[in-house]
């Protein structure tokens, strides 16, 4: 069992068995994400029920909370993968870890735009100062600055290890961001799904959103597989194997 | 450990020789808040709900002003290669410049504090506040800007990225302390939140050099 | 379904333009997240091809 596992891990940092694997991977990703994306999107904008108190508005939630769940998520995968490299030197996690940002930073701006388009109606205002938004925008300056910092710095491998650093760092704001709605009293609705507690959500409501979270989690898998993929066409375009990939 | 003693006493004889290291960010905090009335409303009820906010948020803009240069001579006349060297612990060099650092900005901010706070009719309640939430948030501001000034380093144009950088990790100090301030003001306990200051002054104190070690080390030319 | 036409559909209760608002920047932001990296894997492999006939040549006149 240990010796699969390290077969497994030195297999993961070989940029080519990543990219022979996650060929064949991504039209079926393409495929999950494409059925999961129509189903959740017609289940929830044509047979949901309204919202007794908010109408049809609501149904912006089935972008919203997908995109919130993802954008912190997404900076902890970031976290998590600067980390391997840090400790591990794998040039992969880097790889990694550089390609989540942009695509973690706009599911962040989704979040944060839907979120202020669906308090208009509901509370009168284009944005309000309250903790779980504030939180989240605080969140987009994050991948900004892991971004920023990779980009100054003037080796590729001092940026890597830069935004690795920061990411870490940031990290600690992600707990803050999911307790900031119990530390503070806000406009915000409390959080709709939690793992322990029963949803306070009608199912005809609950399954779309369900379907729409499993979705975008599916299309950030394919992003950051296909963003990854570049990265190695790039670092490793004089290898034999890269060569021959575009013979074949 | 000498090695570390003997920075912290270089740097602290270099700040005392270099007034302007210390006095100029203090005189920022005095006209960053000096702007506020002027711009607003002198009105002291206006004022008085405002004021702890905008003391701390002059305190935060005071605080970035003197990060930048923190590492930025030792990176350009080899004292961060010879640390290196040394095999001294860097998470003790990097807790020594926080603590160069919060004596050179920090401390002098929290001990001028009452008097803006009289400046802007902070109500007297929340003076004790004030400078307890100073007293433990400038700590960590200076805790957590040695990882970016160690970051930025050797960047040529790194104060503004700095900035970029360091910010987003201040607000939750920002956020409690001036809620400390708030509240005492208005009459409410603020226990609360000085605790959580404290809570974060002892993570910043074990996390944060560890993460300026490793970012010093990326300063190396290569 | 709960909406009886496309007009009521696209009505949205009256709150039609938040909701549209919102779907429409995000297919946007989605569209651009899809299409960067198909782009640079285009021009990645234009220019390795590129290279590789460089090489070629290279060696051949060698």
């Amino acid at each position: 069992m240990w010796q699969w596992l390290t077969q497994q891990y030195h297999r993961m940092s070989s940029p080519k068995w990543f990219y022979e694997l996650t060929g064949r991977w991504v039209p079926w990703l393409v495929a999950m994400v494409v059925i999961s994306a129509v189903v959740g999107l017609t289940l929830g904008l044509l047979f949901a029920p309204a919202d007794y108190q908010q109408g049809d508005s609501f149904r912006i939630i089935y972008i919203h909370v997908p995109a919130a769940l993802l954008a912190q998520s997404a900076y902890l995968m970031m976290a998590i993968s600067g980390a391997v490299f840090l400790i591990w030197r794998m040039k992969m996690a880097a790889w990694v870890a550089k390609v989540i940002a942009p695509v973690g930073a706009s599911f962040c701006l989704i979040a944060l735009l839907t979120g202020a388009i669906w308090g208009k109606p509901t509370w009168g205002t284009w944005w309000v100062w309250d903790a779980r938004l504030t939180s989240m925008l605080l969140l987009l300056f994050l991948y900004f600055g892991v971004m920023a910092i990779q980009q100054a710095m003037e080796s590729e491998d001092a940026g890597h290890k830069a935004a690795a650093i920061l990411a870490l760092v940031g990290v600690v704001n992600i707990p803050i961001i999911k307790y900031s709605v119990e530390w503070w009293n806000t406009l915000h609705q409390p959080a709709t799904l939690t793992l322990t507690e029963k949803p306070s959500m009608h199912p005809d409501m609950l399954w779309p959103l369900l379907i729409m979270i499993v979705s975008t989690y599916l299309f950030f898998a394919l992003l950051v597989i296909l963003r990854t993929r570049n990265e190695i066409l790039w670092h490793e375009r004089k290898r034999q194997w890269v060569k021959k990939l575009l013979e074949s | 450990m000498s090695l570390v003693v003997a920075t912290i006493r270089r740097d602290l004889l270099l700040a005392a020789r270099n007034p302007g290291e210390w006095a100029n960010p203090l005189m920022f905090f005095l006209m960053v808040a000096t702007l506020f009335p002027l711009a607003v409303d002198p009105d002291p009820k206006f004022l008085s709900r405002i004021a702890g906010g905008v003391i701390w948020v002059a305190a935060l803009l005071a605080t970035l002003l003197s990060l930048d240069a923190l590492f930025r001579a030792d990176v350009e006349d080899g004292s961060l290669e010879q640390w290196l060297a040394s095999g001294e612990s860097l998470y003790a060099l990097a807790l020594g410049k926080a603590l160069v650092h919060w004596c050179i900005s920090g401390l002098p901010l929290t001990l001028m504090s009452p008097l803006l706070g009289v400046m802007l009719h902070l109500p007297n309640d929340a003076l004790l506040p004030l400078l307890l939430s100073l007293a433990v948030g400038t700590p960590v501001l200076s805790l957590l800007g040695t990882v970016g000034a160690a970051l930025t380093a050797s960047l040529r144009s790194g104060g503004l990225l700095l900035t970029l950088l360091i910010l987003p990790l201040y607000v939750p100090v920002l956020i409690f302390a001036a809620s400390a301030v708030y509240q005492a003001g208005i009459g409410m306990t603020y226990h609360g939140q000085i605790a959580m200051l404290g809570a974060m002054l002892a993570l910043a104190m074990a996390l944060a050099p560890f993460a300026a070690a490793a970012a010093l080390k990326l300063n190396l030319s290569r | 379904m709960e909406f009886a036409s496309l007009s009521e559909f696209i009505a949205m209760g009256k709150h039609g333009l938040y909701v549209w608002l919102s779907y429409g920047l995000t297919a946007l932001i989605v569209a651009i997240n899809v299409a960067l990296p198909l782009l640079r894997r285009r021009r990645l492999m234009k220019e390795q091809a590129q290279r590789l006939r460089r090489e070629k040549r290279h060696a051949s006149t060698t």
